[in-house]
């Protein structure tokens, strides 16, 4: 199979500051690539680029999709009373960008709908406004969103940040199942490897211009690390789970991606 | 006082061709700010409203000097408005503060228009509150004109400009242009509202193009009922007004204003109402909810 996302010797900078250069990264059909690496290594304009919103400075990627290319974005506030329940929300994401009130054709619209947000399991709270629905609600509405045109592509930008545990497994695991079945390629920028180790192909790694690309063993382990971030990173591994030690202020300790940090 | 409720009168007076032509330009600006107004909603653009009905005021009184049909000052202010204002404003932190900028220096710029402006009290009266008899066939010709150009551009930026306004992020990501968007919008609601300076007046356009879509979301989350909500409003608002302010011979924004605040608080009135109902069902539901949230997961 030849790969549907292909970025080469792609440099990306803002004025003097080089966020990345020299990054080659193919992402075949059904991989799960997880980007990682502290806040302004450039993770999310990875994603920019692969939207068609942000030039690269050098080199050529391309994306291979006959299809829009899926987005998921943070969960965030969303104002309580706007006019939107969360059929709509899905809705949009299947033919939102296109010209026209998009009132032909509504019957085919409305099952196509119907079956990804039953994918996600959130039937039950579809129709509610979505400025009601919890943080994880609305993630899983995000994922039908994403997911209801079928993309060939999909790139998640830090889906699970601000989600309990159980909401950041159920989020990943609706995500790792289309990769499986449809064989949609993954992009996943987070900050936090732990809640999809599992599902994990490739990861890229970003820490200031240098970067890894690899299998989670091959990156994540204290050596690579320590040579990523010019010091002293001790990589433990506990019950399945991966725990960095040092350097807590560059990596994501900072970070609020705890239920009890969330704004509500 | 019992004026009010000459029925009798009303209906002599609903006979007049003039009172009919009146009647059919509400009409036709119902339908208008019913459609954009859940849009103007979603978007915040209550203020923007105020700030483009001031201009086209200004407009207006522009015209009044100048002899020429009122219709086309308004148009132009509140066009020159939404531009300044689309081109301006981009950034959410400032809009609040350029649409104040603007809207005060047109309003006094209207004000100094008028002073140079030496015919009759009751027209400079008019552009301020609306002065709905004056309408004449063939300023309807203009407005139906104008209308119909509005809704054939809102129906093919509608979806788009819908995602932009509920989901700016992924429409972004979509290819969604938001910012022309946002300016194609702000021009269509220029032009809606220079033609409520007409019938309502500049001061009380917000009236019909926020009120009935500021009620209609209170009752729905569907975008589309809210729209339908929207017009249903509006069009009770703006012909309901102009048939009691008949008998009386009382100015017509008085009675849109107030069918459109009347219709806004009842339908608080069953939001909050029905929000105490979701409460309690939610509250006794609540541990059967929680295992089964626990299962699925």
């Amino acid at each position: 199979m030849s790969p549907v996302v292909r970025i080469s010797r792609a440099s990306l900078a803002f004025g003097s500051r080089t966020l990345w250069s020299g990054l080659d990264l193919d992402v075949e059909p059904g991989e799960f690539v997880a980007v990682l690496g502290p806040n302004g290594s450039g993770k999310t304009s990875l994603l920019k680029v692969l939207l068609g919103l942000q030039p690269l400075s050098a080199g050529t990627y391309s994306v291979r999709s006959d299809r829009p290319v899926g987005y998921v974005p943070q969960q965030r506030a969303m104002q309580e009373a706007l006019t939107l329940r969360g059929i709509d929300l899905v809705g949009l994401g299947l033919d939102g960008h296109r010209w026209g009130t998009g009132l032909r054709g509504m019957r085919e619209r409305r099952h196509r709908v119907a079956e990804a947000i039953e994918a996600v399991g959130a039937q039950s709270y579809a129709r509610s406004p979505v400025g009601r629905l919890s943080g994880g609600e609305q993630q899983r509405l995000r994922v039908a969103q994403a997911l209801v045109g079928e993309p060939d592509v999909l790139l998640c930008d830090e889906p699970l940040l601000s989600l309990d545990l159980a909401h950041q497994r159920a989020v990943s695991a609706l995500i790792d199942a289309r990769r499986r079945e449809a064989g949609t390629a993954v992009l996943f920028v987070t900050h936090e490897i732990n809640p999809i180790l599992s599902y994990v192909d490739r990861m890229l790694y970003l820490v200031e211009g240098r970067f890894r690309v690899g299998k989670p063993d091959e990156v994540m382990n204290s050596q690579t690390l320590s040579e990523l971030y010019r010091t002293r990173i001790e990589v433990l591994r506990v019950g399945g789970q991966i725990h960095v030690a040092g350097a807590q202020s560059a990596l994501c300790e900072d970070e609020p991606h705890h239920l009890d940090e969330r704004v509500s | 006082m019992d004026k009010f409720f000459d029925f009798g009168l009303t209906g002599q007076l609903l006979g007049l061709s003039f009172v009919q032509t009146a009647l059919l330009a509400a009409a036709v600006l119902g339908l208008v700010a019913g459609l954009l107004g859940p849009l103007i909603v979603m978007r915040r653009m209550s203020f923007a409203v105020h700030g483009t009905a001031e201009l086209a005021f200004t407009g207006a009184a522009g015209a009044l000097l100048l002899g020429v049909g009122l219709e086309y000052g308004a148009l132009a202010g509140a066009v020159i408005a939404a531009l300044l204002l689309g081109l301006l404003g981009g950034r959410e932190s400032e809009r609040d503060s350029v649409i104040g900028a603007i809207l005060s220096f047109g309003l006094g710029l209207g004000v100094l228009l008028l002073w140079f402006y030496p015919g009759r009290a009751a027209n400079k009266f008019g552009i301020l509150v609306g002065q709905i008899v004056s309408i004449e066939p063939t300023n309807l010709i203009v407005l139906i004109g104008a209308a119909v150009v509005v809704l054939l551009v809102l129906a093919v930026i509608y979806r788009p400009l819908l995602f932009a306004s509920v989901d700016p992020h992924v429409a972004a990501a979509r290819g969604v242009p938001a910012r022309l968007l946002s300016v194609v919008f702000a021009v269509l609601v220029g032009v809606a509202t220079a033609l409520g300076v007409q019938i309502v007046g500049a001061l009380l356009v917000v009236a019909l193009m926020v009120t009935p879509a500021a009620a209609a979301a209170r009752l729905t989350a569907n975008p589309w009922l809210a729209t339908v909500l929207a017009v249903v409003f509006a069009e009770t608002a703006a012909l309901g007004g102009i048939i009691l302010s008949l008998a009386p011979g009382a100015p017509v924004s008085a009675f849109v204003t107030a069918i459109s605040f009347l219709i806004y608080l009842v339908c608080r009135l069953v939001a909050y109402r029905r929000g105490r109902a979701v409460k309690v069902t939610a509250r006794e539901a609540a541990p059967a909810d929680l295992v089964q949230h626990h299962q699925h997961l």
